[in-house]
């Protein structure tokens, strides 16, 4: 699609900048080598497993732990009371049956007074095996006196609901945040409230409102989460090896938690088998597992089970939207306003920025020229598993995405307009950017009519339409759904973002041995992205080292510098813009020590890929692996300069990167099954410069395939006495290979114009664009059918539903 | 009890209770970690192994029903120093991504050109319609099981 530049290939053939490179880290996981949280094994290590609550809403009348502590093999058995027991000399309690979240609210590591989700830890047993653990949890009595639970976030606030966080002293189910805000609003609020008033009552326009629910969701990341921790009493080292996306930040809460000095705390996150986003949180498990080291002296593992996975750690979504927006009737959009209920389960455990509590939700105005836009978002507890960070969803924009799609999808059947050309008609323009939307983000740089009409072409748009209207007059049903969505990722710029304080800058370190070779060290980590391969492309494509001879370590806060993690689609954002200052910093230093060498100034001399030269004099220069061994010799450099080639920077970011999509579903279904086949998925990105073509390629196919699921199958959904019914991968349905057709990728670049090499994050843009593609490919294939919206997951019942004019709550138990 | 079972090539005789499931035996009596446990319900695959020659779910069966029995593990797809070309194929093609499905897709994929050196695209999306992947929406994994139908191994017996 754009032109390749020319990047020279090393002797190993791998390009020395950007371009296709297989991944470095591919040649463990093809071996079954690969380092995983399970496969760690200490001498004397044991396991462990955590009793749950199998009720929503139960006060704990007792628990007798007598038969489980009888058993053989058993260690210990930890319940709230004995947490309750353990002092901890920490600011934020004083002891450890609870724990803060990442929201600064607290959720209970063990339950002491009251169960409040189905699936919440209430024991933790310690054994010499992981069965023998798995058998002392069944020997565990605990009296329960079951409570009414509130399931449906709806009647959360109705008088008299059962309160579920008398903890806190609360008498109602209201989330109150940091700032004490109750509501979250966002945008112009009597701006967009006139706006759609005047359309109300002008005939030349239209005003559309439709309830849209994006279901509770898991990301469901095919290694679930756990942990090894080891407590060495002598040195009072505490090591764990755990399944996070953020080492840096845990070891801080751990600090926080356990009360443990930080410089203590040596956080290793090895292999990690997929994150998307669940493994951004500190768990209950997590905590427990340092709990027991501490108890026994020994390292203890703990890994969850699926069902564990699925009903405790993190969820994702969960917002039931009422969705308003007004145009024109020939299509020009005016205004839009979203009302929010958020159910944020029974602990507000949501990872955003501390400033945006609703995340980015607030960039649902998308990707249109109009100027009133506004949002109000109301969190309220329900007797769900806490969470609602995860599932790939750069901080809500998921459901932001969502919703505007859905919209001007409602209001294209309204007005009787295509939806490409009613797309068409609103898109922002080139020379709108930089573009400040109306509830004040700025995206960076776009040109989206370019991009969906490279979409459009790929698709063969005005073909499908004529094949629809042929079989729509046979009866045949097809669908073509389009989304276009944008996101802002790369959180974020540290004078308005940070998570309990902690500004979202990245640290990186940058050493160049003396015979060339490299080692980068980042605050990132990988769960799959392929750093170790992207990260050594970066540095070549700034200092001209083939990227073979550049080491990446990631994933061990001993071995790197401080920095908030993967997730949110910001490490190549913030970490990746970090890898080029730092390399361009160790470029800059190579230049001073070239110029002593070459007895000229600095300033004679001119930068080509690989070697500093003196202007005019091709011949006379020095290539880097010259330079770095210089640098550690007796070459006399000037005052003032040190000796040896590193460098280490801070990267904060002046802003998000704004990567943006378009995306077109074609869909065939059958009205008599309200079976939906994915027939045709095109998706064009612009993500910016692509450092690795192959990699973005990866993880736009995933993402996909994470829409298809959301769109057709995925649901946490509850019943009325809160059982879980989302609990296995019998029941959460993931897509496989024979869901997912053969994705059609295209692409356009457009450079990020405050990134240091333009790059923008890709990592969740397919999670965000292409439910709505799906869902409106379904909705336009039985419009026929007077169908406006369908709630997702359109599972042939729902489908078939939506045609019988049945629309039911997808996230309720259904009879 | 005593499970006797030759895996990858090798006899190996272990002490464990009835009741272990033949992945936990694998990855802990016997320390291949290869082979990946992902769910409790025999849905993701991650622990796809071959007992004689068959793929299956090895947290499906019990160690002591593999007694005596010949098991291959992802670890025994390499000979002598060379990658098989499902191994290869993964890497050509961006077939992974966290691999953590990895182990079991090539042993499914392996499974799947030995008995159908031509497979066809629907061929494959069906063959590993029994496994999960969160990371590359299959494309890629159909790809590598491709290129390996293209590149079989010298000794191979082409078909």
């Amino acid at each position: 699609m754009t032109a390749v530049e020319e990047v020279p290939l090393s002797a190993a053939g791998n390009p020395i900048g950007f371009g296709n490179m297989k991944r470095v880290e591919d040649q463990r996981f093809v071996r079954g080598q690969g380092n995983y949280v399970d496969d760690v094994n200490l001498p004397g290590m044991l396991h462990s497993a955590i009793l749950r609550s199998p009720y929503a809403h139960a006060r704990i009348k007792s628990i007798d732990t007598t038969a489980a502590e009888a058993l053989p093999g058993v260690v210990a058995v930890i319940t709230g009371k004995t947490l309750e027991g353990i002092p901890r000399p920490s600011l934020l309690g004083d002891n450890f049956a609870w724990m803060p979240t990442l929201s600064y609210d607290t959720q209970a590591v063990l339950a002491t007074d009251k169960v409040r989700f189905q699936g919440q830890e209430v024991a933790y047993v310690i054994a010499t095996d992981r069965y023998i653990a798995k058998d002392a949890v069944e020997l565990i009595e605990v009296d329960y006196e079951a409570l009414d639970p509130v399931m449906d976030a709806k009647k959360a606030m109705d008088a008299g609901a059962p309160v579920i966080r008398d903890d806190k002293g609360q008498t109602d189910n209201s989330i109150t945040d940091v700032h004490g805000n109750k509501t979250w609003e966002s945008g112009n609020a009597i701006g967009t409230a006139e706006a759609i008033e005047k359309a109300k009552n002008d005939p030349n326009c239209v005003v559309v409102t439709q309830e849209i629910l994006y279901p509770r969701v898991h990301p469901a990341p095919m290694e679930t989460c756990g942990a090894v921790s080891y407590l060495d009493k002598v040195t009072g080292q505490l090591t764990m090896y755990t399944t996070s996306q953020a080492p840096h930040a845990h070891r801080t809460v751990y600090a926080m938690v356990a009360g443990l000095p930080e410089h203590k705390i040596r956080i290793i996150s090895p292999d990690i088998g997929g994150g998307f986003g669940n493994k951004v949180g500190v768990y209950p498990g997590y905590v427990l597992s340092v709990i027991g080291t501490i108890v026994t002296g020994k390292p203890v593992k703990w890994m969850e089970d699926r069902g564990e996975n699925l009903m405790s750690t993190s969820f994702a979504r969960d917002y039931h939207m009422t969705g308003t927006i007004a145009a024109t009737k020939d299509g020009k959009i005016l205004a839009v306003d979203v009302d929010v209920l958020a159910d944020h389960g029974a602990f507000n455990g949501v990872a955003q920025p501390t400033n945006y509590p609703a995340g980015f939700f607030n960039i649902f105005s998308g990707s249109y020229d109009y100027p009133d836009a506004h949002c109000k978002v109301t969190p309220v507890y329900t007797n769900k598993a806490p969470g609602g960070v995860a599932y790939a969803c750069s901080f809500r924009i998921t459901e932001a995405a969502y919703v505007i799609e859905r919209l001007v999808d409602c209001l294209a059947a309204e007005i009787e307009m295509d939806a490409a050309d009613l797309r068409l008609k609103n898109l922002l323009r080139p020379e709108q950017f930089p573009y400040t939307s109306p509830t004040g983000w700025e995206y960076d740089s776009g040109e989206y009519e370019k991009t969906m009409r490279v979409a459009m072409e790929i698709a063969g748009y005005d073909e499908l339409r004529k094949e629809q209207a042929e079989k729509r007059a046979r009866g045949e049903y097809m669908g073509i759904g389009i989304s276009f969505f944008t996101e802002g990722v790369g959180a974020g710029p540290r004078k308005d973002m940070d998570i309990l304080g902690l500004g979202m800058a990245d640290g990186i370190e940058l050493r160049v041995h003396p015979t060339g070779k490299a080692v980068i060290r980042l605050s990132v980590q990988s769960q799959g992205q392929g750093h170790e391969t992207t990260y050594a492309q970066i540095v070549a494509h700034e200092l001209g080292i083939p990227p073979e001879d550049v080491e990446v370590v990631h994933g061990d806060t001993d071995q790197t510098p401080f920095g908030l993690g993967t997730y949110g689609s910001r490490s190549t954002p913030v970490s990746g813009a970090a890898a080029a200052v730092v390399s361009r910093k160790v470029r800059d230093r190579a230049k001073i020590v070239a110029a002593a060498a070459l007895e000229c100034s600095p300033d004679d001399l001119e930068w080509e890929l690989g070697r500093w030269f003196v202007k005019g004099d091709k011949e006379r220069g020095k290539t880097i692996q010259e330079i770095a061994l210089l640098s550690h010799s007796s070459l006399e450099l000037p005052e003032g300069v040190e000796g040896h080639l590193d460098a280490t920077a801070v990267y904060n970011p002046p802003n998000l990167t704004y990567p943006y999509g378009c995306y077109i579903c074609v869909v065939d279904v059958d009205p008599l099954t309200g079976q939906v086949k994915v027939r045709r998925f095109i998706a064009v990105d612009d993500c910016g410069t692509r450092i690795n073509p192959m990699i973005v390629e990866g993880q736009v196919h995933g993402g996909l395939a994470d829409g298809i699921g959301m769109a057709l199958m995925e649901l946490i959904a509850f019943d009325e006495d809160g059982n879980n019914l989302g609990g296995s991968f019998m029941d959460y349905l993931l897509p496989t290979a024979v869901e997912c057709p053969d994705w059609e990728l295209g692409e356009t670049v457009t450079p990020s114009p405050h990134h240091p090499i333009g790059a923008k994050g890709v990592g969740e843009s397919a999670t965000v664009g292409s439910p709505a593609a799906v869902v409106n490919a379904v909705i336009d294939a039985i419009s026929p059918f007077g169908v406006r919206h369908a709630d997702m997951p359109l599972t042939p019942a729902n489908v078939w539903r939506a045609i019988q004019g049945n629309n039911v709550r997808t996230d309720m138990a259904v009879e | 009890m005593q499970v006797t079972m030759t895996i990858n090539g090798e006899s190996v005789t272990k002490e464990c209770e009835p009741r272990t499931l033949l992945v936990h035996f694998i990855r802990d009596n016997v320390g291949l970690r290869g082979t990946h446990w992902g769910c409790d319900t025999s849905n993701c695959g991650t622990c796809v192994l071959w007992v004689d020659g068959e793929p299956v779910k090895s947290c499906t069966m019990f160690a002591a029903m593999a007694d005596g029995r010949e098991v291959t593990t992802v670890e025994g797809l390499e000979k002598n120093g060379q990658l098989d070309p499902i191994q290869q194929g993964f890497i050509e093609c961006h077939g992974l991504q966290c691999g953590f499905c990895t182990p079991g897709m090539m042993m499914t994929g392996r499974w799947i050109l030995d008995n159908n050196p031509h497979p066809s695209e629907e061929e494959i999306r069906e063959g590993i319609s029994g496994q999960l992947c969160r990371c590359t929406g299959y494309k890629n994994i159909v790809s590598a099981i491709q290129w390996a139908a293209d590149h079989p191994a010298e000794n191979e017996v082409k078909a």
